[in-house]
């Protein structure tokens, strides 16, 4: 069996499999967060929270109604795309004319209520979730578990599919015309405040949708957005804000690199991308595929 | 000139940027197939006007009629709907939409709206630059850009705010050309503008707009009789 730098292949592949996952979940969440800023101005702290609304929910109908893995990556999404979009029309509209902060603080609250609820009714430790993809296939270098290869092929997927629709379809051309003048694209004939609602009941979808793939992965923890979403905010933040093919890139990229620090340099992991955001800030404020404004 | 039913009919508008009294009751009224300016120095709430009729303004009173129907308490989207249509000042081209995704962007609010080519014909410019990012046209093609979006939409009364502002000369004439020939095929315009001169070659009547309200009405034809008194509403 060859070596590389000294590192055996298994270990290597296997943590750059690692690190693509959580790149995945990365990417499907900062693009979340990049579809909900770009339109809303709204920075979505509750982002995390959603997420873990998501992974609760998959277990919640698995537990509670006998409905399994993939009946709930549809019914996750939906149910707590809708809870998004009351929150939307109950807290968030009040504050779009606001500076950004203001959004910022709310969904930074709600977030912590939300955990607090569910730290409050299932406790911190965690609830298993059984793998829908047992087993796998064991390649030269490595060993490849179905469920992990499922995971990166429906982020890519997930990922490409908002991509495709917001940068080639018409819904897509009123959504990035409304996030430059949203009252020209009004006085169109576009309903935008209802455009805006279902954007953020979509980011949030999404959040979810990775929360429900996130469930057999890691276990379902009340914890588990709050834990990932300060990892996200960096991906954003060297990202670009609002910018989505910057969310996707980064988010994969970001994710590979950390994977590769704990082959090579594994007191630097939990860091490594933090280290990135000052250096991206420090040399391009506005973030890797970010424009100035 | 025209023939007589009044397409739009603002009386008593006023409106309001936060504490800001803009309008003070603005009162004119536009027939059908009439092109008519809101005439005005800068600041004497010509934008703030159409803005208003546009309901792109949500602190506003008075009435604005369409067609009879009143809309002063419709959002600007419900408006768009009835075939009023708005080209801003700024020209509001998106950058990041290609020239043909500025131009098939506002969707159709009525049957009987331009064709494509139909725009093509009257912009030739457009069709040659269809996959270039809008904002990096000139200013002349980002104006044609702007106008010719609107007329695909089937609306029937447009409102134009200041298409010749800060365009070379030749491109102003092409305007005005195209203003007289949206004026032959029916089309109700109402026209902002400093430049009194220009709109002379364009339009039917006009209003003087000082203060947010008007203080005069001069008809095209008798421009000429008025032309010292509008100079000084103007400050010319």
């Amino acid at each position: 069996m060859f070596e590389l730098l000294g590192i055996p292949p298994q270990a290597l592949f296997g943590q750059l499999l690692l690190g693509l996952i959580n790149g995945a979940f990365y990417a499907m969440l900062s693009l979340g967060l990049a579809v909900i800023f770009g339109l809303l101005n709204v920075i979505n702290f509750t982002h995390g929270a959603q997420y873990m609304m998501g992974a609760f929910a998959a277990w919640m109908l698995l537990e509670w109604a006998g409905v399994p893995y993939w009946g709930a990556l549809v019914i996750a999404p939906i149910v707590v795309g809708a809870i998004g979009i009351a929150m939307e029309r109950l807290f968030l509209r009040h504050l779009y004319h606001l500076d950004h902060l203001y959004g910022l603080l709310l969904t930074f609250g709600l977030a912590l209520i939300i955990e607090g609820v569910f730290r409050k009714q299932f406790g911190s430790t965690g609830l298993p979730y059984a793998n829908p993809l047992p087993g796998g296939t064991r390649l030269d270098f490595m060993f490849l578990p179905w469920y992990r290869a499922w995971i990166v092929a429906a982020s890519l997927a997930i990922c490409l599919g908002t991509w495709f629709m917001i940068e080639r379809t018409k819904l897509g051309s009123y959504l990035r015309a409304a996030t430059e003048r949203p009252d020209l694209v009004q006085a169109f004939g576009i309903n935008v405040p209802r455009m805006i609602t279902l954007t953020y009941g979509f980011g949030v979808g999404l959040a979810a949708l990775a929360g429900v793939l996130a469930a057999p992965a890691y276990n379902v923890n009340p914890l588990m957005g709050s834990n990932l979403i300060i990892i996200v905010f960096a991906v954003v933040v060297i990202g670009g804000m609002g910018s989505i093919m910057g969310a996707i890139v980064t988010g994969f990229a970001l994710g590979i690199i950390e994977g590769l620090t704990k082959v090579f340099y594994p007191e630097a992991s939990n860091t490594v991308i933090f280290i990135i955001m000052a250096i991206v800030l420090m040399l391009k404020p506005a973030g890797l595929f970010g424009t100035p404004k | 000139m025209h023939n007589g039913s009044v397409e739009l009919a603002v009386k008593g508008l006023n409106a309001w940027y936060g504490e800001s009294h803009i309008l003070h009751g603005m009162d004119f009224e536009v027939h059908k197939g009439e092109v008519v300016t809101l005439l005005g120095r800068n600041g004497a709430g010509k934008t703030t006007t159409m803005k208003a009729v546009m309901g792109m303004i949500p602190s506003r009173k008075g009435s604005v009629q369409f067609e009879g129907e009143e809309l002063i308490q419709l959002p600007s989207n419900r408006i768009a709907k009835k075939g009023i249509a708005f080209c801003p000042e700024e020209r509001g081209i998106f950058s990041s939409l290609n020239v043909y995704e500025n131009l098939t962007l506002p969707p159709p609010v009525k049957p009987g709206g331009m064709s494509l080519d139909e725009i093509y014909e009257i912009f030739p410019n457009l069709k040659e630059r269809l996959k270039s990012q809008g904002t990096k046209l000139s200013g002349g093609e980002q104006q044609m850009l702007a106008i010719g979006r609107i007329l695909r939409t089937g609306a029937t009364m447009l409102l134009l705010d200041e298409p010749t502002e800060g365009l070379a000369p030749v491109i102003v004439q092409q305007i005005g050309a195209m203003i007289r020939l949206l004026k032959e095929k029916g089309y109700t315009i109402l026209l902002v503008e400093q430049n009194f001169r220009f709109a002379s070659t364009v339009a039917d009547r006009h209003y003087v707009v000082e203060h947010g309200k008007v203080i005069d009405m001069i008809p095209n034809d008798q421009i000429g009789a008025n032309i010292q008194k509008l100079e000084i509403y103007l400050g010319v």
